[in-house]
């Protein structure tokens, strides 16, 4: 018997058996659909991750003060204690010390009170340079964001977020209006286009001022130099772990540390996103080790249903044996007949699972990214478990003999 | 399908089996189903087997037809000895030799008349137009010309076993293997089919027929008796002498 007479004829048998056909592939469809969808919402959520963190600024590293160690061998939390000042920000800057960091934006925060006319909105107001703008990879709708002259006048100037614009202005153009800081008026020079909110913070919610301003205007008393958090941008992505190693260094030296020692923290995006994929990966593995289950139990199906075709048709078995069917050609039958359900269930999950794609996102606010590769190799697999779930069942048919076969009733 | 060639007396003989015995081992229990049978069959000749249930009648059958071995003794159908041969090879002696009709028609419900039909050919290799053409020859020969595409459960008993019938045929086979052909038929449908059996003998064909009915072996040229697994008698049939 040729392959395309096999095909036929294992496609006439599941047709002929219609309503035991599609439970049977319903196991191996629900399988294949929630792998892929389980995989298809762990790719998204890493993808959705990797974009929240690659907005916050490209070749970027955040250097915050803390993680003191005490005499006691106790070390503080980051950002425990300030120790970074405007001076780490001007030496990292240049080129000489650090020739991978492109620019350096120190910035000081504080919560704070804005008024603008009767509205109060209260926001994160941030003290910074006007590589600030570059370093975060953030780019303004509105206006222009201040500069060099302005930070060295200690201008009364203010950038402010989308969010915070439409707070306190509601839909009038806030633009060249003033708003009030902690008592001090400030021109509106400029707004910030949309990042979307990170995981601790709302980038869209916050007013930006002249570091020197702030220090001068907004924050009542203290340093005048210290700072809350020094942002460094890289020269390129390649550069960032040399950018890393010359800031790291610089920064010991100036503070007189030693690496045990050291009164600073500095992460990168790439830190930050080893942490978020690997949590995200970890959720993805169990619910894909739980889908797997689910695609086994179909597997089962499959052979189950098999075994019991083999039982019910034992005389056709026999009489196919006694017109002359080898041994090889009904276990090839019988082969063919289980993949072609395996391979058909699989198809349908495959629909099934990219429908999904397309309508889970509505109900979840989670997006799912089915990578191609992803269908390709759940279609094997569901061949696979249609193979291996027939190869138990056709070897018992094709060891039926005729005469048993044709005999039983 | 070409035409077979005449009897004739001098021909070797189609079928011959020299000393054949069965035992089936059954758990500690030896049963000896076949005692020293030799027989032949010449080519052209219509025979009939008979004998009661128990006779070792079936067991011959299935010898015959290339379904079982036997455990001593020779069997060579068509001028090959098959008494040792393996699976696959007797699966392919099966294909082209025999022609099979069952007692229970054993048609594949699911397929038409000529699908059915069509089914030994395609263990053989046979192209798909060729097959269904041939297919389409062996129904008209048995009188379905016009139910070709008519289901089995479409057709009544004796329709069903003419459809076997052309299904044994249309491999153009050596030998033609009914087992109680007409056991499941009524006395009309049983006489329309030994016709049938009839005409495909004075076609030249080579027919072996399994039954326990006397009206039904006088149909053949010889009967063979079976009894306690031993051929009793070899005697020719009235339809014999009348010819």
């Amino acid at each position: 018997m040729t392959w395309g007479e096999t095909f036929r004829t294992a496609l006439e048998a599941i047709r002929s058996r219609r309503m035991r056909s599609s439970l049977t592939m319903l196991g191996i469809l629900i399988g294949i659909a929630a792998v892929m969808l389980t995989v298809g919402l762990g790719q998204g959520a890493q993808a959705q991750v990797r974009d929240q963190i690659n907005q916050l600024g490209s070749n970027l590293l955040i250097v915050s003060p803390g993680s003191t160690t005490t005499t006691s061998g106790i070390r503080g939390g980051r950002g425990s204690a300030s120790t970074l000042t405007t001076r780490d920000a001007t030496a990292l800057a240049s080129a000489v010390v650090a020739p991978d960091i492109a620019k350096v934006a120190p910035v000081v925060t504080g919560s704070q009170s804005l008024t603008a006319g009767t509205t109060n909105w209260t926001t994160n107001v941030v003290g910074t340079t006007p590589d600030w703008l570059s370093v975060r990879a953030r780019s303004l709708t509105q206006g222009r964001f201040f500069t060099t002259a302005e930070l060295g006048d200690a201008a009364a100037v203010t950038v402010l977020g989308s969010t915070t614009a439409t707070e306190l202005f509601g839909g009038r153009d806030a633009l060249g209006q003033s708003v009030s800081i902690n008592g001090t008026a400030m021109t509106v020079i400029g707004i910030l286009n949309t990042a979307g909110s990170s995981t601790t913070t709302d980038e869209d919610d916050q007013a930006l001022v002249p570091q020197t301003t702030y220090s001068s205007r907004v924050a009542g008393s203290g340093s005048s130099t210290g700072i809350s958090t020094l942002y460094i941008e890289a020269s390129s992505t390649n550069a960032l772990s040399a950018a890393y190693q010359e800031a790291n260094k610089a920064l010991l030296s100036t503070h007189a540390k030693t690496a045990l020692t050291a009164d600073f923290t500095i992460s990168s995006q790439q830190s930050l996103l080893t942490t978020a994929t690997a949590t995200d990966q970890t959720l993805t593995v169990l619910l894909a080790g739980v889908a797997a289950i689910s695609l086994l139990v179909g597997g089962i199906g499959v052979m189950n249903i098999m075994l019991v075709s083999v039982t019910e048709r034992i005389r056709e078995i026999g009489l196919r044996k006694a017109l002359g069917a080898t041994p090889h050609a009904v276990r090839r039958q019988f082969l063919v007949e289980a993949s072609a359900l395996g391979l058909c269930g699989g198809l349908l999950g495959i629909a099934l699972g990219l429908v999904g794609a397309q309508v889970l996102p509505h109900f979840l606010d989670q997006p799912v990214t089915i990578p191609p590769l992803v269908g390709v190799g759940a279609l094997g697999i569901a061949l696979v478990i249609g193979i291996v779930a027939g190869v138990y069942p056709a070897s018992r048919a094709a060891r039926l003999a005729p005469i048993d076969a044709l005999r039983s009733e | 399908m070409s035409t077979p060639p005449a009897p004739d007396e001098g021909a070797a003989p189609i079928l011959r089996l020299v000393d054949v015995g069965k035992v089936y081992a059954t758990g500690s229990v030896q049963v000896e189903a076949l005692h020293g049978v030799s027989m032949e069959v010449a080519r052209g000749e219509y025979v009939a087997i008979m004998g009661p249930s128990g006779s070792g009648k079936s067991t011959l059958m299935h010898i015959l037809g290339c379904l079982d071995v036997p455990t001593t003794g020779s069997y060579d159908l068509a001028g090959e000895d098959v008494s040792a041969m393996s699976e696959d090879a007797l699966a392919h002696v099966r294909n082209r030799q025999i022609g099979f009709v069952f007692q229970q028609f054993n048609l594949l419900s699911s397929l038409p008349a000529w699908r059915n039909v069509e089914l030994p050919l395609c263990y053989s290799g046979v192209g798909r137009a060729e097959r269904k053409e041939r297919a389409l020859r062996a129904l008209e020969q048995v009188g379905l010309g016009d139910r070709v595409d008519h289901r089995p459960g479409e057709l009544s008993g004796g329709q069903q076993q003419r459809v076997a019938v052309a299904r044994a045929l249309v491999t153009d086979p050596a030998l033609i293997l009914a087992d109680e052909p007409t056991g499941n038929l009524d006395t009309h449908s049983s006489a329309d089919v030994l016709q049938l059996f009839a005409e495909l003998h004075d076609q030249g064909r080579t027919v072996v027929l399994i039954t326990h009915e006397q009206d039904v072996a006088a149909s053949a040229q010889r009967i063979v008796r079976i009894l306690d697994g031993q051929i009793e008698s070899v005697v020719p049939s009235t339809r014999a002498s009348i010819r």
